[in-house]
């Protein structure tokens, strides 16, 4: 089991490393440069060119990528701080310490004043959007399952079909043209400030409900197709002719073997959920870690997006961990030593 | 593979078995109205350049003021005066020549991958499978975004984008289904006549692992379209005025509070289409298991 | 007769429904099972057995309905019952034990969590009482420390351990009537030995009825009082268990044990007598008698006009639908000598020298698969390699067939080498001599390409047709050899049975006409009747080409059957090894000795040799005699610690044991083994 996990951290490095690199090699085709972004669209091209020097931003992308990794790592300073670049970039934690994820061009913020605060934002919307998705499509995985070709099936199955089809966008279209416009119970924006009308729990609302609609129907129909599968298994008729009534068999006997195979995918969607509501939270206006992605990408910050990089690679790689091991917990022929 | 002529091999190893299937769609509800959802949305888009519909770019300066359906528009127009029917239709033919592109190009190495790693296992299943984890960890959307949002929108960089994303997942179904299938009577009967590995992997198991394919496929047809009206409505689609669906809402929802129609709409469309897509895998799955 | 039935099933009907279309699997059953009787009911796959005991169970699954008739437990009409009052009678009233122990059992929960449920939903126990019924119960199936087996999930024990625990969860509220679903299928003969035994002794002790289901007429000749025999769905004939294979009166009866090979005989004593065509399926059964076109004995204008009845014979005990049962049509004629004399000796055949495998084991440690086998057969013989599951016998037909290389030691064929330790793959010169015929019909043809396609490929790989045309026509004589209608090379594997599947296959092993084939259990997955005609059909292009032959296979009987030339394997160590009168008399090993026990028909009910434990793993064997840790003539410690010598019988004859072959020569009685059933 150690080993096991000691293999996943592994992993987990390896990855962050290939994230990163990767990710720093894409920004290579990126229009426009570093320093004219800083500077604006109304610097001078010498104003831009001096800085570009003064920021090592035209050494070869190998040497680039190590000095990002020195700076992560506090052996060395980060080049943007340097009050040489007349850039005024300041990080109260000082320009060389363990974690130092650089400086945001973009918001002109230390990554580690912009980033936390964002993932936390996020954090609330995925929890509660998977609070939902948690019971919701386990009901509607085993009621479908249960009885395969009933009428609950066919109605639920269609059901889940349906909504796993509307992307968020277009949820977001639907629910805010019903609950905004014609009916104007809810807000349409979060940016989640006590400001007018509006409690934060109201702002939570439709962001919550669009995640929940696009992504429960999907891990529903994989519960349920896990569990019309354990349905047909010989111990089940076994239970059943047990003489167990039908709540013991799906509750004591099914539910758990129909949950091995779907758990990791159920965990997946935390994953899902912290980078993918870049769409939801663009709509709402919503502060969170998706939307900064969104602007630092479209922005060219690449500092930021690195960071937002190794975090969201590292919960995916954390998440595929737990998930492992749930997975083995609930597994008992399963035993990783 | 081999060179040889067999002229006595000319039997189609698929024919029957897509006839099997076809008739499969037929019988089952779900399967046909997705049938039905995809087949309407692909006549329009053939069709496209001769349909009696308005040029999709066409501005109409007096239905601006006025943008809700008319004789004129039957859908009415978008902010800018352009037709919504029309760039419906020209969008349809955007996503649906895009999205199976890109699948198909995912799909043929996705099996590549996955028929090496089952076939061969060892270390190259090793290696296959780690750097699948790795690609899998990294969430696909941060992966479209930074890489769309760097490399520009293109029908290329989407087409590599879904294969670095999709290939990996598609790799292990069929590496899952090699593990069975390579164990199999047929297969050792092949070894011992001295077909090559070629034939092995090509003509004994790949044709095998055609139903999961399928329904795969289609699942991930519905889920790309998805991914490019999502690129579209982050402003990362295919460069303006080229009519693409997301992009449309992107364009229109500053302006829902007014004209909720203008977003509505090609919000519906995309549903629709995945939704197609969606329920002939569903179908399509079923009649797999049942055989 | 004058005790009351526990079980009544009159007039049974049961249908199956897909969509519009109805299916009426089972037409017509009735049977009476009287307290303390074991009643069997034998009949090959698709017959309708399983489905009349689910029906007894009101679980028919998705589908599946009693059309009519009436099922009394005791004087109660189970048809009519509630759900819930079914509830109480399923597990309470009515035991069931499966078949495939394996997926019967919850794999997610303990053993002792399952076995507690049935005491404390059905008998409303406390859960500490409930816990003693187990562990009492657990006592009875004869588990060792039933405490810990408790704790233990179903993987965690042998299959053969995992049967008891079924059979113990079917007793535990003392039902009055127990339906055995093939309890012994994918057991190894020497577990199923022990599980029989296990379900006599315990029907002694609890008088408990048993429906007993098998297709294995030997086992219900073992274990049943009174035997009924379906066939696509009806009883064709019922009588008590000497009466039936003393007596039998209805043709598919007779045809039945006629075509299963005893073990008593070998092959130039009696031929097997396969039954022609096949079973019908329920869309297809013919007007009147449903036998009637297999039947010899079937008369145009009588037996196919309209449906037979069951008719109770003057003996009152025996019934037997047939028309002509008053008549006492006979059974197939036993065919014996002539042409079936030993395979003529035709200079240097196989020879297996020194022969190991060893594989890494996932959990670390060697796994030896082949242990220095050295193996011969003269060409033109049937060598059979006999054993139990995982003994190595398919690993060692993989390695001839060139499916596998040799960890050690070397491979030659009439002089020339085949493989040896080290070299990798085969020239297709090689190749095309050694073919073979797969176990599993449903893999043997790759369901995307026609049947006749590997044909075509294998003429066309090795050069063995110039043209088109010679493809054809190659194909067709080959398609006639397996007496196969040749317009079944155009169709899907799935378009054909389990039988015409291995007639392909083996059309496909000897198109390239070779001189060695290696057949793993080729017949094994196949019903009884089939199993006949294929056996018949293979030995028939043998012989008739000469054809030298390693038949794996698990069955002794059919080994007694065809093989000239046997070696019994236990965990990859040759045991045994002779010509086929010498392995069947003795001097015999102990392990064969133990085989033979279990296979035995005449054995009375109990008192055979049997073996404790099971198999143990392969993997990093200990260095004495493998079979010492189940041996019931173990000497002492000498079998754990010293490999045992290979003493020679006769000079053909092979025997790998520490006791001496005088000892070998004369078993000691039965009761004075200290391995003999309890």
């Amino acid at each position: 089991m150690l080993r096991f996990i000691a293999g996943r951290l592994v992993l987990l490095f390896v990855t962050l490393l290939a994230a990163s690199v990767v990710v720093f090699s894409i920004s290579e085709f990126s229009p426009g440069s570093v320093a004219r972004k800083s500077l604006g669209p109304y610097a001078s091209q010498e104003q831009v060119e001096s800085l570009t020097k003064r920021l090592k931003a035209d050494d070869p992308l190998p040497l680039r990528y190590v000095r990002w990794l020195g700076v992560l790592a506090g052996v060395i300073d980060d080049p943007l701080q340097d009050p040489a670049t007349g850039l005024d970039f300041h990080d109260p934690r000082g320009s060389r310490y363990f974690g130092n994820l650089g400086y945001s061009t973009l918001y002109k913020m230390p990554v580690n004043d912009v980033i936390w605060d964002r993932l936390g934002n996020t954090a609330i919307l995925a929890g509660l959007a998977f609070a939902f998705i948690i019971p919701l499509s386990m009901i509607f995985g085993v009621l479908s399952g249960m009885r395969e070709g009933s009428k609950t099936d066919r109605t639920l199955s269609t059901l889940s079909i349906v909504l796993t089809s509307i992307p968020e966008f277009a949820s977001s279209v639907f629910l805010v043209t019903l609950f905004v416009i014609l009916l104007p119970l809810l807000p349409g924006t979060s940016p989640l400030t006590e400001s007018g009308q509006w409690s934060m729990a109201s702002q939570l609302i439709l962001p919550v409900a669009v995640l929940v609609i696009y992504d429960f129907g999907y891990v529903a129909r994989m519960i349920r197709i896990s569990m019309v599968e354990v349905m047909e298994k010989p111990y089940i008729r076994t239970a059943i002719l047990k003489g167990l009534s039908p709540r013991r068999v799906i509750m004591r006997h099914a539910l758990r073997n129909a949950m091995i195979a779907p758990f990791t995918v159920l965990l997946l969607q935390v994953n899902f959920l912290v980078s993918g509501v870049v769409v939801t939270e663009l709509v709402f206006a919503y502060p969170g870690f998706g939307r900064m992605l969104l602007e630092a990408s479209l922005f060219g910050d690449i500092t930021l997006i690195e960071a937002a990089t190794l975090i969201t690679v590292t919960v995916a790689v954390v998440t595929q961990l737990l998930g492992d091991i749930g997975y083995m917990l609930l597994n008992p022929q399963v035993r990783i030593d | 593979m081999s060179v040889e002529v067999q002229p006595a091999v000319a039997v189609n190893p698929l024919q029957p078995s897509s006839r099997r299937l076809f008739r499969r769609v037929l019988r089952s509800p779900t399967a046909l109205t997705g049938l039905f959802l995809v087949a309407f949305w692909v006549v329009l888009a053939v069709l496209a350049p001769i349909l009696p519909i308005l040029p999709p770019n066409d501005q109409d300066m007096i239905a601006m003021g006025n943008p809700y359906p008319s004789a004129q528009h039957l859908l009415g127009t978008d902010v800018l005066g352009r037709d919504i029917l029309s760039r419906l239709i020209f969008g349809a033919r955007t996503v649906l020549q895009v999205a199976p592109l890109a699948v198909a190009v995912a799909m043929i190495v996705g099996i590549a991958i996955g028929l090496l790693a089952g076939y061969f296992g060892g270390w190259v299943d090793m290696l296959i499978g780690r750097l699948s984890d790795i690609v899998l960890a990294f969430p696909v959307i941060v992966l479209y975004v930074v890489l769309i949002s760097n490399v520009g929108p293109s029908v290329f960089n989407i087409v590599v984008a879904t294969t670095v994303a999709s290939a990996p997942g598609i790799g292990r179904i069929v590496r899952g289904l090699v593990l069975v299938l390579k164990h199999q009577g047929y297969v050792d009967a092949a070894k011992m006549r001295g077909e090559s590995t070629l034939h092995i992997m090509f003509v004994e198991i790949l044709p095998n692992c055609r139903g999961p394919l399928i329904v795969d496929a289609c699942l991930r047809l519905g889920y790309t379209i998805i991914t490019i009206g999502i690129l579209g409505f982050l402003g990362l689609g295919l460069p303006p005025p080229t009519p693409d669906w997301g992009g449309m809402v992107r364009e229109t929802t500053t302006v829902i509070n007014i004209w909720p129609h203008m977003s509505l709409i090609p919000s519906g469309a995309i549903v629709s289409l995945v939704l197609g897509f969606n329920l002939l895998a569903d179908g399509i799955g079923e009649g797999n298991k049942q055989r | 007769m004058t005790a009351r039935p526990v079980l009544s099933i009159r007039n049974l009907q049961v249908e199956f429904r897909s969509g519009e279309a109805r299916t009426l699997v089972v037409p017509e059953v009735s049977l009476d099972i009287m307290p303390g009787e074991s009643y069997g009911l034998v009949g090959e796959s698709g017959c309708g057995k399983t489905t009349t005991a689910l029906a007894v169970m009101g679980y028919l699954g998705k589908g599946g309905r009693i059309a009519s008739g009436n099922i009394f437990l005791e004087d109660e009409d189970l048809v009519k019952a509630s759900p819930e009052h079914l509830r109480s009678v399923r597990g309470r009233r009515i035991g069931m034990v499966y078949q495939e122990p394996a997926s019967t059992l919850n794999p997610t929960m303990t053993i002792g969590r399952q076995l507690l449920e049935v005491p404390i939903y059905h008998l409303g126990m406390s859960k500490a009482e409930a816990r003693k019924l187990v562990l009492a119960t657990l006592e009875d199936v004869r588990m060792p420390d039933p405490a810990s087996i408790m704790q233990r999930y179903p993987h965690q024990i042998s299959g053969g351990q995992q049967q008891r625990i079924v059979i113990a969860m079917a007793l535990l509220a003392r039902p009055a009537l127990i339906l055995l679903d093939e309890p012994t299928a994918g057991l190894d003969v020497t577990v199923e030995a022990v599980v029989l035994d296990l379900i006599m002794s315990l029907r002694k002790k609890y008088g408990t009825s048993l429906l007993f289901i098998s297709h294995n007429l030997a086992q219900v000749a073992k274990v049943c009082d009174r035997v009924g025999v379906m066939y696509s769905g009806v009883i064709v004939e019922e009588a008590p268990v000497a009466e039936l294979f003393g007596k039998s009166r209805h043709p598919y009866t007779q045809g039945l044990i006629a075509c299963v090979p005893d073990v008593r005989a070998g092959k130039q004593h009696r031929t097997l007598m396969p039954i022609p065509g096949r079973i019908p399926l329920p869309s297809e059964r013919p007007g009147g008698c449903f036998f009637g076109p297999r039947c010899m004995h079937a008369v145009k204008g009588l037996c196919d006009v309209s449906a037979v009845p069951l008719v109770q014979l003057a003996d009152s005990v025996h019934a037997v639908r047939c028309l002509r049962a008053e008549e006492g049509v006979a059974p197939p004629a036993a065919v014996t000598g002539g042409e079936l004399k030993v395979a003529p000796v035709l200079g240097e055949g196989l020879s297996v020298t020194g022969l190991s495998k060893i594989y890494d084991a996932p959990q670390g440690g060697k796994l030896v698969a082949n242990d220095d086998l050295d193996i011969a057969a003269a060409r033109g013989e049937i060598l059979s390699i006999v054993g139990e599951s995982g003994c190595g016998k398919s690993t060692f037909a993989r390695i001839i067939a060139g499916l596998d290389t040799p960890s050690r030691g070397r491979i030659s064929f009439g002089g020339r080498l085949l493989a040896e330790a080290g070299r990798k793959g085969r020239k297709a010169a090689a190749q095309r001599t050694v073919q073979m015929v797969f176990q599993n019909p449903d893999g043997t043809l790759n369901p995307s390409h026609s049947v006749g396609w590997p044909i075509r490929r294998v003429l066309a790989k090795f050069g063995l047709a110039r043209s088109a045309v010679d493809v054809e026509r190659r194909t067709r004589e080959l398609f006639e050899i397996v007496r196969l209608p040749v317009e079944l090379a155009t169709r899907r594997p799935s378009e054909l049975s389990g039988g015409q599947k291995q007639r392909v296959a083996i059309a496909r092993a000897f198109a390239s006409n070779p001189e060695l084939v290696v057949a793993d259990e080729p017949v094994s997955a196949l019903d009884v009747s089939v199993q006949a005609a294929v056996v018949t059909l293979l030995l028939d292009i043998q012989r008739h080409n000469a054809t030298t032959m390693v038949f794996i296979s698990h069955d002794l009987a059919l080994v007694r059957h065809i093989a000239d030339r046997v070696a019994v394997m236990y965990l990859g160590k040759v045991m045994e090894q002779g010509t086929v009168e010498e392995i069947f008399s003795p001097p015999h090993h102990p392990y064969t000795e133990a085989l033979l026990s279990a296979v035995s028909v005449t054995e009375a009910h109990q008192g055979g040799i049997r073996l404790t434990g099971d198999t143990p793993s392969p993997v990093n064997l200990p260095k004495g005699c493998r079979f010492a840790s189940r041996c019931p003539r173990k000497l002492g410690p000498i079998c754990d610690s010293e490999a045992p010598p290979v003493q020679a019988a006769s000079p053909t004859h092979e025997i790998a044991c520490h006791i001496p072959l005088e000892q070998l020569r004369n078993p000691p009685p039965l009761a004075a083994r200290p391995g003999s059933a309890e």
